[in-house]
């Protein structure tokens, strides 16, 4: 199934490949390379720590940050006991309790995400995924201090937005965002999810497309040397935080709040309120 | 004689004897869909919907092929022109903004027009100082707008927090069903949570989490009543009193407007 996959001809599916791939740098990887010291704190205080998620403190440079990773892990092991990326309930608590924390201290807040979505588990569904994805989602909206979202690798739909409420969204060059899985969308419209490579492609989900569509702020190329990319990243999130940094609370979180509250404005209205 | 037969218990009554009861089974009480103009005329006093934006239709932000086929198709079933109603209404004598999901369009699943008219809902709440009662239903995020649809998450998120920070009361109804994008959104952040008996409510699908564990689902799993067991609502409300028990809310938070008159 998987060759006749990849047999079909799609730039969208393979970079959905390449983001996915098992031998691709992960969330860890790239904190280490960007951040320094970095101190992991553990728990979201009301349940348990999830480990598809770390968060913590570190350095940027010479700034204190709050950074905050989603997690695959590495080799089949690490990736069943982080289940891939997928968090649960604690998770988005525990993001958004270091969140709060970095807003009491003044601290940027860097998140880093990889994964394929949120998971889709009993327990995650009796201690409250849908509403701890809009928790999450809401009160990012209005932190007083600078979000900057990297996605790495796979922004898989809530479980990626539930960190993405940004002020800056920054894509590397092979990672995809979607709202579902290429082969979640073929199975669910053409009830055939090997029809997955044409779904990437209507998707629009690479970082170019997103680009476009004026989603994601920019992109980091992922070329030949990591280091180089590495570089590039520091450079693009300094700068961001160079800029936010010169705002006032207030015109934080309403840069934040206005950025989405564009996203998809109705073509025939430009955006005015209608009341009758 | 024109009869109903219930999907959960199998009991024939009437139509006529359904539809008086509401649209709920006089057997078991299962509560059956209702489109958003029989939900208008059970909760809102006759005559007093002001609806608003309804000139938004079709969009199409990331050209996805043969959506407008299935656009169509959901307008002319529905006679609306979006999966979601938005106005301002009276229920006993007390004023709100009132947005209806129904689920008949599309499964009722938010793309941007829905995104829109729910950001327009609470930012109009605002502006007029009143509150917003939300009755969802949805199956979740529009696919055939991909990403920008995963969007008005965050849209409806930001304009709930806004509402919220301005010290308006947002009461969400969840009703059957309500789930992904949706209720990983506006739907879950309500200052008052209530629900219908017997609403499907969860992020993913039944089926999704079945193949991921491999064994079937416990017992009333995602259901109002399991929700609510697990902490995840303020009250399930059967259907002949929502109508008395939004007005109650209403009313207890209409002191807030006396004590500053």
């Amino acid at each position: 199934m998987i060759t006749d996959l990849n047999q079909q001809k799609s730039p969208a599916w393979e970079k959905v490949m390449t983001a996915r791939s098992e031998e691709r740098f992960n969330g860890l990887e790239i904190m280490n390379a960007i951040f320094e010291s970095f101190f992991e704190l553990h728990g979201d205080r009301s349940y348990g720590d999830d480990c598809a998620v770390a968060g913590g403190l570190a350095y940027l440079g010479q700034r204190p940050v709050t950074v905050i990773l989603q997690q695959k892990g590495r080799g089949y092991s690490q990736r069943l006991s982080h289940r891939n990326g997928m968090m649960l309930p604690e998770g988005y608590r525990k993001a958004l309790r270091l969140m709060k924390q970095a807003e009491k201290f003044n601290r940027p807040i860097v998140c880093i995400i990889d994964t394929p979505g949120a998971y889709p588990g009993v327990e995650a569904e009796q201690r409250g995924q849908a509403e701890a994805i809009a928790r999450n989602i809401c009160e990012m909206s209005i932190l007083k201090v600078p979000v900057l979202s990297l996605i790495i690798g796979e922004g898989g739909s809530g479980g990626a937005l539930a960190l993405g409420v940004a002020n800056r969204i920054i894509m590397l060059e092979n990672a995809v965002f979607s709202v579902v899985s290429p082969e979640g969308c073929a199975s669910i419209l053409w009830k055939d999810s090997s029809r997955a490579p044409q779904a990437a492609e209507q998707l629009k989900l690479t970082s170019a497309e997103l680009q476009q569509l004026q989603v994601i702020d920019s992109i980091v190329q992922e070329g030949e040397n990591s280091e180089d990319m590495y570089d590039e990243i520091r450079k693009k999130i300094t700068s961001s935080f160079d800029q936010l940094c010169n705002l006032t609370p207030t015109q934080i979180v309403e840069q934040r709040i206005q950025k989405f509250r564009r996203m998809g404005i109705p073509s025939d209205t430009k955006g005015e309120i209608c009341y009758r | 004689m024109v009869f109903y037969k219930c999907p959960h218990c199998c009991y024939v009554q009437e139509t006529e004897v359904f539809e008086k009861n509401l649209r709920v089974c006089i057997k078991c009480g299962y509560n059956e869909t209702i489109d958003c103009s029989i939900r208008l005329r059970q909760i809102i006093d006759q005559g007093t919907f002001k609806p608003m934006d309804e000139s938004l239709g079709f969009e199409n932000p990331i050209q996805f092929p043969e959506y407008e086929l299935k656009y169509q198709k959901a307008f002319e079933k529905t006679g609306l022109p979006e999966a979601v109603i938005t106005g301002e209404g009276i229920i006993e004598g007390m004023g709100a903004m009132i947005g209806i999901m129904d689920s008949r369009f599309m499964m009722s699943s938010m793309g941007i027009v829905v995104g829109e008219k729910i950001t327009r809902l609470f930012e109009m709440a605002m502006e007029r100082q009143l509150p917003v009662i939300i009755f969802s239903a949805s199956g979740g995020a529009r696919m055939q707008e991909g990403v920008m649809a995963l969007m008005q998450m965050a849209k409806t998120a930001g304009a709930v927090a806004r509402f919220s920070e301005s010290g308006g009361l947002y009461i969400s109804v969840l009703t059957n069903p309500t789930t992904g994008g949706v209720s990983a959104s506006f739907s879950f952040l309500g200052d008052i949570i209530l629900a219908e008996p017997g609403a499907m409510i969860g992020f993913a699908g039944k089926r999704v989490i079945e193949q991921t564990i491999h064994e079937t689902l416990p017992e009333g799993f995602q259901k109002a009543e399991y929700l609510l067991e697990h902490g995840f609502l303020d009250a399930v409300v059967e259907r002949k009193n929502l109508k008395t028990t939004l007005h109650q809310l209403l009313k207890f938070h209409s002191v807030r407007t006396a004590a500053a008159g």
